[in-house]
């Protein structure tokens, strides 16, 4: 592990505010305007009867920290454009320990957004279990796994001026095919093919720090299946962007 | 500083690139950017990779540094390949692009880049060298032009390597800092490293290499000593108004290498200019507007690849 370069890996994304600022704004602004703004409601989950803004603020944690992770591929777009990705490889830098940087940085930025959701839960008087929310917080981050790659992958086939509406259009239909913006009716159709996408098991995973079982053999083998599918893309694109951009 | 550049291993077997080519497809059709190239550099040459744009400079320098695999033909690199002499850090490259990263210092960047060597100099060492020592602590996005430049020339050197290669370093740089830079790339070379560099301006090339290699429409079209090349790019430039023209027949008037057109313009690459522009008259009342004008390079390489007969 190359220490060094971590740092400075890390250091860099900390000193991009806006970069910093919007991944964590969007998902919290959402939590403020409609779990905020109904925080005496109450829901039907399952057998419980909840508070709609804890429903919905570990929703928005799932939500926030699955867009931190796809986001990370625009910073690789730009360092693309600026020909870093070229003079990167003209140092014995082991794709590795690059693929290890990248997936480091997006881990923070998606911890950072589920700490930012909670903490705003806080200030309005939300509470959850803490055993509760580590189990949560775990099998969220096992689920960003594909999605990070599929941050790194779009990275490095598109261009700064094109990723933007590629993200937001991408993560907008990760969310709404994955139940994490509304639930999915149980046992529509628009679930069975939700389930075939990580996002829905994400939405599954921040579930789990309210009250609901933890994934089905399913919900493993799906994101399992794109976990392996998508590093393979990420490790192709990454191998083959030696062009000029 | 003199012992921080000591070789890794004295380098026995210098750069071959033999019999390279490469094609790209675009919506226009198949551009052949490199048309079978031969060259071979010595360890501790500092060479000029000359030629207009899009005269396969790039193309070739993407090549030498395995950022591009050729179509057919070898490179090695210190008997190894690109990719192997990388990997021992042997290779320093500034390439064409002019952009660091951001939301670092320059102290910072070089100490980042350094970390990826097995043998790189102290940041110290590559800062004074480079001289960026007094905008250490300056942040990359707040450079000006040149010193972006002075950064990208730290970044290549950080790894002390046995090979430089500058594609076009001076591209974005003004007269003096343009004195500067190559001042410092002679410090380098001067302690037994090898040098190429691309540019496309005849005064740098024969300045700083020891040797130039003259590229045009993907081939070497001359290959030696600065002065014997500069002696080959003496021609001159007819351009008149001649509306309709035969551009095969112009070819053919005495004097004349190659004609060119734009629109109601001719360009005519000349050998003797005053036997062309007489025969011209002659041939064609209708000419006028002319123009004689000392050729750049790019009309030495048309004169000196339609004097070899290469296929346009």
């Amino acid at each position: 592990m190359n220490v060094r370069y971590f740092k400075y890996e890390f250091l860099r994304l900390f000193r991009n505010k806006r970069f910093f600022f919007f991944s964590l704004a969007f998902p919290l602004l959402l939590f403020i305007c409609i779990g905020a703004a109904n925080r005496t409601t109450t829901i039907d989950f399952g057998n419980l009867k909840l508070r709609f803004i804890l429903v919905y603020m570990v929703a928005m944690a799932g939500y926030g920290a699955m867009i931190a992770a796809i986001g990370g591929g625009g910073r690789i777009a730009s360092e693309r454009a600026a020909g870093w990705n070229r003079q990167l490889r003209l140092t014995p830098l082991p794709p590795s320990t690059y693929f290890t940087a990248k997936i480091l940085t997006s881990y923070v930025m998606s911890l950072l957004s589920i700490v930012v959701l909670f903490a705003a839960g806080l200030l309005f008087g939300v509470h959850a279990e803490a055993g509760r929310i580590g189990y949560m917080v775990g099998l969220i981050l096992i689920g960003l796994l594909p999605l990070i790659a599929l941050g790194v992958l779009i990275g490095h086939l598109l261009t700064p001026d094109s990723i933007g509406p590629a993200l937001g259009g991408g993560a907008g239909f990760l969310a709404f095919v994955g139940g994490m913006w509304f639930p999915l009716q149980s046992g529509s159709t628009l679930e069975k093919i939700g389930e075939l996408f990580p996002s829905y098991w994400i939405a599954q995973a921040a579930r789990v720090g309210v009250g609901a079982s933890g994934w089905p053999p399913k919900g493993w083998l799906v994101v399992a299946a794109w976990t392996v599918a998508l590093s393979a893309a990420a490790a192709r694109a990454y191998q083959r962007d030696t062009k000029r951009v | 500083m003199g012992s921080a550049f000591a070789a890794h291993r004295p380098p026995s077997t210098g750069i071959e690139l033999t019999a390279v080519t490469k094609s790209f497809t675009t919506p226009q059709g198949a551009v052949h950017a490199v048309r079978g190239i031969d060259i071979s550099i010595s360890p501790g040459e500092t060479v000029a990779l000359l030629g207009p744009n899009g005269a396969g400079k790039s193309t070739t320098i993407d090549m030498l540094l395995g950022l591009l695999a050729p179509d057919s033909g070898s490179v090695s690199l210190f008997g190894q390949t690109p990719q192997a002499a990388i990997k021992v850090g042997a290779i320093g490259a500034m390439l064409q692009t002019g952009e660091v990263l951001r939301d670092l210092s320059v102290r910072e960047l070089i100490d980042m880049m350094g970390a990826l060597y097995p043998r790189p100099l102290s940041v110290e060492q590559t800062l004074e060298f480079a001289n960026l020592a007094d905008i250490a602590d300056r942040k990359t996005q707040k450079l000006s032009g040149g010193q972006t430049q002075r950064l990208r020339f730290a970044v290549a050197l950080v790894s002390n390597p046995d090979l430089l290669v500058l594609d076009e370093p001076t591209v974005a740089m003004d007269v003096e800092a343009r004195r500067d830079f190559w001042a410092t790339m002679r410090g380098f070379s001067s302690r037994g490293k090898t040098v190429v560099f691309a540019t496309h301006y005849l005064e740098e090339a024969d300045a700083y290499a020891d040797r130039i290699i003259l590229m045009a429409r993907g081939q070497v079209v001359a290959d030696g000593p600065a002065t014997e090349i500069k002696s080959m790019t003496g021609s001159k430039v007819i351009r008149a108004t001649l509306p309709d023209a035969d551009l095969t027949e112009l070819g053919a008037l005495p004097g004349v290498t190659s004609a060119e057109q734009h629109g109601d313009a001719v360009t005519l690459a000349c050998s003797d200019s005053d036997s062309a522009l007489r025969a011209l008259i002659a041939a064609h009342p209708r000419a006028r507007d002319f123009e004689v004008t000392g050729a750049g390079l790019e009309a030495a390489f048309l004169q000196l690849t339609a004097s070899q007969g290469l296929d346009r």
